[in-house]
């Protein structure tokens, strides 16, 4: 295994956290490879949105390595984890909704991040070409002095993955894109995901199956933190464990 | 790269600094006695800690009970030199030690404590007083902030410090002059700083502090750390997963605040020529929170009226009706956090804006290209 772990991008290997004797994330392994796009399933509570959480340092893992490129990531900060190519989107659109959209997408501009490097920063011409650049890619372009408050939800849903993008993370790891959508708003969702997807790693939660068909290389399916089941999309909807857990609730 | 001024404030805040800058520098001082002059000038000292809460909580979120605890150490510092300076051997000589502070004497000690002897020199005072407070909260930013202290819990222990200090301050009498403070300041470098002329001249000196504090605030929240700290007040996980460390951008805060209010405090011992343990405590902290809550805590001219406004208020009631004052300053505290939490320069912004002129920074004759803009997406 560990000679193979090296054409993975991500590697899962025994991850376990509980909470207060609960187990979450109960001895899950698994790994990604360069570009691919997999989906993660799975009933309420199974353990998805923790998943998440573990990789990019939100939620400390009890047991098990997350390894990233060959570096651990169980070990690092928040930030650090960051700054090794991960990229999160949270579930409820996070944005700064009293900053305009164009000071939420230069806020995550990779550059800056230390404190005096933040108060020196320059809004230089490269910076506002790339942020006009991804607005443009994320349906904002003639937005951007807009405060960010103002927009529509799946604009904010957007926006965050804009936020994403610029960042220009290796490992993109998104949660429900499309939950709360309109119909419209979904259709160019699955465009914009299906564009910025190239040349990363993506690792997404989602509920709408029709959505994950679109998209998925490879899916996970969890259930009470444990994986029941992975494979092609064809695979996991014909594996009868998982019709009982989905048809069993 | 060419300096743009529009990049640094708008019009509204230009207009404002000049209205702000007039009524300090040439209004006041026409207008008042040299007496009430030297009450405005300790009314401003409190602004400094004003504009210090406008970049914490108002930019930051983070709200400190405990900026009396920096205000107070800056002060002191002064305090200790100006107190070494006239405590010379003649000035002292019927003590029995003579040569060490007046305080000191009557509690029986017969030497200069060490942690004093840095204050015999004015460049090192000067480093003191915003180096020690600086320290402090810096050490208090690492302790709280790393380990993901913050809200309420983070004011209630900022509002402990400030007991603390005071209890110590009062505790060591034989060190800190105690309850009394430190008093009988006389002369900074042989300038007699009693006289009218020299309060005249210190009232000039504090406002070129502040208004050259104003520039650094400013400087601080039109930078991209300035949106930082907006953006970690709404969603601190969001910023903590765009690659910062939340912690370090709070602890720099917290720490120029304080610096900030330690340049007021030492500016305060100048003027009122003393200084003592209750601008440390929980009461002055909190009253200088108010402050800002009233004039505003999103606004660091808002900041700088609220301290003068309050203490002007303070002053004229406390004379006519000294038992009614904290009633009317907590009665005024509700009435803002209930009907106009942005305070005084929310009522600005709103009310008295959009009826002015545009040269004066009013709204009310702007072109509507940007807002019609707006209204109508492209799709």
């Amino acid at each position: 295994m560990q000679t193979d772990s090296k054409d993975f991008v991500l590697a899962v290997e025994g991850l376990t956290v509980s909470f207060d004797g609960f187990k979450a994330v109960d001895d899950l392994s698994f790994y990604v490879e360069e570009e691919e796009i997999r989906v993660i399933i799975g009933p309420n509570g199974a353990g998805k949105t923790t998943v998440l959480d573990l990789i990019c340092g939100k939620t400390k893992a009890s047991n098990g390595s997350i390894r990233f490129r060959e570096q651990e990531l169980t070990k690092l900060t928040e930030n650090e984890i960051v700054h090794t190519g991960v990229g999160r989107k949270f579930q409820n659109p996070s944005i700064y909704e009293d900053l305009t959209v164009f000071e939420n997408l230069e806020l995550s501009y990779p550059k800056g991040h230390g404190v005096f490097g933040a108060l020196m920063f320059k809004r230089d011409a490269h910076v506002i070409e790339r942020v006009e650049e991804i607005a443009e890619s994320i349906f904002l372009a003639d937005q951007l002095q807009r405060s960010a408050g103002l927009l529509s939800h799946g604009q904010k849903q957007w926006l965050e993955i804009g936020m994403l993008l610029i960042q220009e993370p290796d490992l993109l790891m998104l949660d429900e894109p499309v939950a709360g959508m309109s119909v419209s708003e979904r259709v160019k969702t699955a465009e914009l995901l299906q564009k910025i997807i190239k040349g990363r790693s993506v690792l997404v939660i989602e509920h709408d199956m029709k959505f994950v068909e679109d998209i998925a290389h490879r899916v996970t399916v969890l259930h009470q933190g444990k994986m029941l089941s992975e494979g092609s999309m064809d695979h996991v909807q014909n594996d009868p464990k998982v019709i009982e857990v989905y048809l069993g609730h | 790269m060419k300096f743009n001024i529009s990049s640094f404030a708008t019009r509204t805040e230009i207009v404002g600094f000049i209205a702000l800058a007039v009524l300090i520098v040439v209004i006041l001082p026409l207008g008042l006695d040299i007496f009430r002059l030297n009450l405005v000038g300790k009314y401003l000292t409190y602004a400094f800690v004003a504009i210090g809460l406008v970049l914490c909580w108002g930019a930051g979120g983070i709200l400190s009970l405990g900026q009396g605890v920096f205000f107070g150490l800056g002060g002191y510092c002064m305090a200790m030199f100006l107190k070494l300076e006239s405590s010379t051997p003649e000035a002292t000589k019927i003590q029995s030690t003579p040569g060490i502070p007046d305080f000191m004497d009557w509690n029986q000690l017969t030497a200069l404590p060490t942690f004093w002897e840095p204050f015999h020199s004015l460049p090192l005072t000067i480093i003191a007083i915003v180096l020690v407070p600086t320290v402090l909260a810096y050490i208090l930013g690492v302790a709280m902030f790393k380990r993901r202290v913050g809200g309420v819990y983070f004011a209630i222990i900022t509002q402990a410090i400030a007991a603390i200090l005071t209890i110590l301050i009062i505790g060591q009498q034989g060190y800190t002059g105690g309850v009394n403070g430190i008093t009988d300041l006389r002369t900074l470098l042989g300038w007699d700083i009693r006289t009218e002329n020299a309060q005249f001249i210190l009232y000039f000196v504090n406002a070129a502090f502040l208004f050259a504090v104003l520039l650094l605030a400013q400087f601080v929240r039109r930078s991209k750390l300035g949106r930082l700290l907006v953006a970690m007040r709404e969603k601190e996980d969001r910023v903590r997963f765009s690659g910062y460390s939340v912690a370090n951008f709070k602890i720099f805060i917290f720490c120029l605040g304080a610096a900030i209010s330690a340049i007021g405090g030492a500016m305060f011992t100048l003027q009122v020529g003393f200084m003592s343990p209750s601008f440390v405590g929980i009461v002055p902290s909190i009253e200088m929170v108010i402050f800002t809550a009233v004039g505003g805590r999103l606004s660091l001219l808002g900041a700088v009226w609220g301290a003068l406004l309050i203490n002007w208020a303070k002053t004229i009631l406390s004379e006519a009706f000294p038992e009614l004052w904290l009633l009317a300053m907590g009665g005024l505290f509700i009435a803002v956090v209930m009907a106009f939490p942005n305070g005084l320069a929310g009522l600005y912004t709103t009310y008295v804006e959009p009826r002015l002129p545009k040269f004066l920074g009013g709204t009310r004759d702007d072109d509507l290209g940007p807002s019609v803009a707006q209204k109508q997406p492209a799709e």
